[in-house]
């Protein structure tokens, strides 16, 4: 693969992140599967790169998994969305952050809709202040969390504890990106790099000392879809989406997926189990999984957090064989206590899959 | 015992990479005009039996052509040879002749 | 005597150069490049009778030995100017000037940027080449891999920057389906053991010989031709190209993987032809060509009076045609210039 031609078009879609005071939101499915990963991203946010971030508790979800499984209305969406762009507005910011990718998906088509038929924000101004008398004016910008993660990536690497590198062989780490589809299919200008040969998650990759995995199968859909996983009967082409990316990264023996969408992170992880359970198959090495992680928690790992403090325990593939290639240390006893050494219990053993 | 609800489900897609194209390399030996056909649908328009069954004879020179040969078992018998379609073909097929080339390829290769 | 100024040294350039020589009128013909030929150059065999290229492209240039005519090579018009009597100056990039009593807009196309196809992987892949690159492999007799192996799995991709509102082009761009057919039986010739694939949409065979070279391709040379468009085409490790389409007449879709994908990339109004266009205030088609005053009786005008154009430059044409416009826009720039 020739890089130069990826740089060439990494080029068209270089987008204008903003550099200081975010309003964050927080995503629904990460701060419940991955509550590590929001608490380390404010952490490093404003102790590692010293930014202004505000993590305002009055904030609600989205409701786009409501939307997109059809039982939410557009112009409830709309209004709900119309609702955090006031509170960001009365906290005086400007640039708001979500941290879940469907929620970044619904304020681009939000904003992008408006554009296009001032009416209808006419209309969901009118329905904002009817219900709660709150006004708002439209974020100056509008940035994933990984396009701050992205931004500020050699900053990053510069305080780096560990690099993403075997330590026993001074091997690059391979790591397989996974983007999640509504940061940047439904808008390729607004995601870095585009939508066929995303950057965001790549440089990151790149800028912490390991390798990227091109395989033919990077863009394909995790599968999650909201509608196909919610019901049980349709989880069986949910799951096979994913096992049809894991068969075409095996080769490449990945060491690490990492993804931005918290959807797409808690399925790969989690269906790897699945997969295991039904046909006995697993990707990694030695019966193991491939470890997945979100941004944060491999920002995280890079910046020397505690791998428990981050919440890798949480995971269903153990991360163990990765922070042992990465020379990490952790105390294996700690992995199922709180900080104080409080048992939290611990998950019963796969048939199949290692941990 | 499944106690998950859902199996994994299978592709769709036709890979040609892995699929078996024996039975084409059968049927095109003895049928060469197969080669020629353009799709057009005639053959299936004025099908006897396509008219009351799932029969399509121009989708299973496809599903042959590109090593789909499941389709094929499944539906061959419905033809009633009558020849229809030869008359109407604008590419000259044989597809009689390749109806009776693929029966007779599924028959010296059961198991 | 009269004189007509010529932009344009391609095929339909040259011929009407010709033409118009043929006839006493004197002809400036000016070319950007250092040899006339155009698009031509890159080409090593025509279709339908299989000619060598270079044959026809020597004939025209042989043409223009013509007494009557003055080639100006290496030459781009930086200004183009018209009197209250309907003569033309033209300003040279050398700094010299041309004058003459009718202008000939012969400018033609250039081929997409088949990298505006980004999905395609084209600049990024190393086994993804265009029809372009694939002529030119035609005449270096190399057909091989970027391993340097022989290629057992060849797909042709059809409409790559045509009919493709993605790329902002509506068009078909006429010439490519024929082109495919004719590649694909120039690859069998070279590579007897290969297997050939046309992705396409539609086969638009408008020519005549090509309805029976496409079926020559079928029958005699085992060409198979799938109707899909590609989707999306992706690099494994080992450098081949796995691609993704519907099989449309099946309803199911296809993937395969190809030791060498060849783009066949769609027509574009030459960069020329627009900056023609805007310095003449010519009207454009939404396609980006220059717009005839008629599609049946004023193929060769414009709005602008004496302002006439030929070939490419207004719509995607095949070498036959285009000669045929060249000497068409002869006819009507003689009777132009007899009216005066």
């Amino acid at each position: 693969m020739n890089l130069e031609g990826k740089q060439q078009v990494w080029k068209d879609y270089q987008k204008e992140i903003a550099d200081d005071r975010y309003y964050y939101a927080r995503s629904c499915i990460r701060q419940t599967f991955f509550p590590g990963s929001e608490w380390a991203y404010l952490d490093i946010l404003k102790n590692k790169l010293g930014k202004d971030v505000l993590d305002d508790p009055r904030h609600t979800t989205c409701t786009g998994i409501g939307y997109h499984s059809d039982v939410v209305p557009v112009q409830t969406i709309m209004t709900v969305v119309a609702r955090h762009f006031a509170l960001m507005t009365e906290a005086g910011y400007e640039n708001i952050t979500p941290s879940c990718i469907t929620s970044f998906g619904i304020y681009t088509e939000i904003l992008e809709t408006w554009a296009h038929h001032p009416e209808i924000e006419e209309q969901i101004r009118e329905y904002l202040w009817k219900a709660t008398g709150r006004e708002f004016k439209k974020p100056k910008n509008l940035a994933h969390t990984s396009d701050i993660i992205y931004k500020f990536r050699e900053d990053i690497a510069a305080q780096a504890r560990y690099k993403l590198v075997d330590v026993h062989t001074g091997r690059q780490l391979r790591g397989v990106d996974h983007i999640g589809c509504h940061y940047a299919k439904m808008f390729p200008s607004k995601g870095i790099g585009g939508a066929e040969f995303p950057a965001v998650l790549s440089g990151m990759i790149s800028s912490w000392g390991g390798d990227v995995v091109d395989y033919p199968e990077r863009r394909h859909c995790c599968g999650f879809g909201f509608r196909q996983y919610l019901v049980m009967a349709n989880r069986g082409y949910s799951v096979a989406n994913s096992k049809k990316k894991f068969e075409s990264m095996r080769p490449y023996e990945p060491d690490f997926i990492v993804a931005n969408c918290p959807g797409c992170a808690m399925f790969l992880d989690k269906w790897q189990y699945t997969i295991s359970e039904m046909e006995g198959t697993t990707y990694g090495q030695d019966g193991y999984g491939i470890p997945v992680l979100t941004y944060e928690e491999l920002a995280g790992l890079v910046l020397g957090y505690d791998p428990w403090e981050l919440g890798l325990q949480m995971h269903q593939v153990a991360v163990e064989p990765l922070l042992d290639k990465m020379g990490i240390a952790y105390d294996p006893e700690m992995k199922y206590r709180t900080k104080e050494g409080k048992d939290i219990g611990r998950p019963k053993c796969p048939t199949y899959l290692k941990v | 015992m499944n106690f998950w609800g859902f199996n994994i489900s299978e592709t769709r897609s036709i890979n040609y990479d892995t699929n078996d194209k024996d039975m084409l390399i059968h049927v095109l030996q003895e049928v060469p005009s197969c080669k020629l056909c353009i799709e057009c649908g005639g053959c299936t328009a004025g099908c006897t039996a396509g008219r009351l069954t799932s029969f399509n004879i121009r989708k299973l020179q496809m599903f042959m052509k590109r090593g789909e040969n499941k389709e094929i078992r499944e539906e061959l018998h419905k033809c009633m040879l009558c020849g229809k379609c030869i008359l109407v073909c604008p590419r000259g097929v044989d597809t009689r002749k390749m109806i009776l080339s693929m029966m007779k390829y599924i028959k010296n290769n059961q198991k | 005597m009269h004189t007509v100024i010529i932009i344009g040294g391609g095929p339909a350039g040259c011929e009407a150069a010709y033409q118009l020589a043929s006839d006493g009128i004197q002809v400036h013909l000016i070319e950007k490049n250092n040899e006339t030929g155009g698009n031509l150059n890159n080409w090593y065999q025509l279709f339908p009778d299989r000619k060598n290229a270079q044959d026809l492209n020597k004939r025209l240039q042989e043409q223009l030995n013509h007494p009557g005519i003055t080639l100006h090579l290496g030459m781009e018009p930086s200004r183009v100017e018209k009197d209250g009597q309907g003569r033309f100056s033209v300003s040279l990039s050398d700094g010299s000037l041309l004058e003459g009593d009718a202008l000939l807009v012969a400018t033609g196309f250039k081929t997409f940027d088949a990298k505006r196809k980004e999905e395609y992987g084209y600049g990024i892949y190393e086994n993804v080449v265009t029809s372009v690159d694939l002529e030119n492999m035609f005449r270096n007799h190399a057909i091989r891999t970027s391993k340097g192996d022989v290629p057992r799995r060849i797909g042709i991709i059809h409409c790559v920057g045509s009919r493709d509102e993605k790329v902002c082009n509506f068009h078909c761009s006429k010439l490519c389906c024929i082109t495919g057919v004719k590649q694909a039986i120039e690859l069998r010739e070279m590579l007897p053991e290969s297997e050939i694939f046309c992705f396409y949409m539609d086969m638009r065979m408008f020519g005549p010989g090509y309805e029976e070279m496409y079926r020559e391709a079928q029958e005699k040379y085992n060409i198979k031709f799938i109707r899909g468009r590609l989707s999306e085409a992706a690099e494994n490790r080992e450098h081949q190209v796995q691609v993704k389409v519907e099989d449309t007449l099946l309803g199911r879709p296809l993937r395969v993987t190809l030791d060498l994908m060849v783009l066949l990339v769609g027509m574009e109004a030459s960069n020329e032809t627009q900056g023609m266009a805007r310095e003449l205030g010519v009207k454009l088609a939404p396609s980006g060509f220059i717009l005839p005053l008629d599609p049946h009786y004023g193929n060769n005008l414009t709005g602008e009076k004496g302002v006439f154009i030929t070939g490419c430059c207004s719509a995607p044409m095949n070498l036959t045609d285009t000669l045929n416009d060249a000497r068409s826009a002869a006819v009507c720039i003689t009777r132009y210039l007899n009216m005066k």
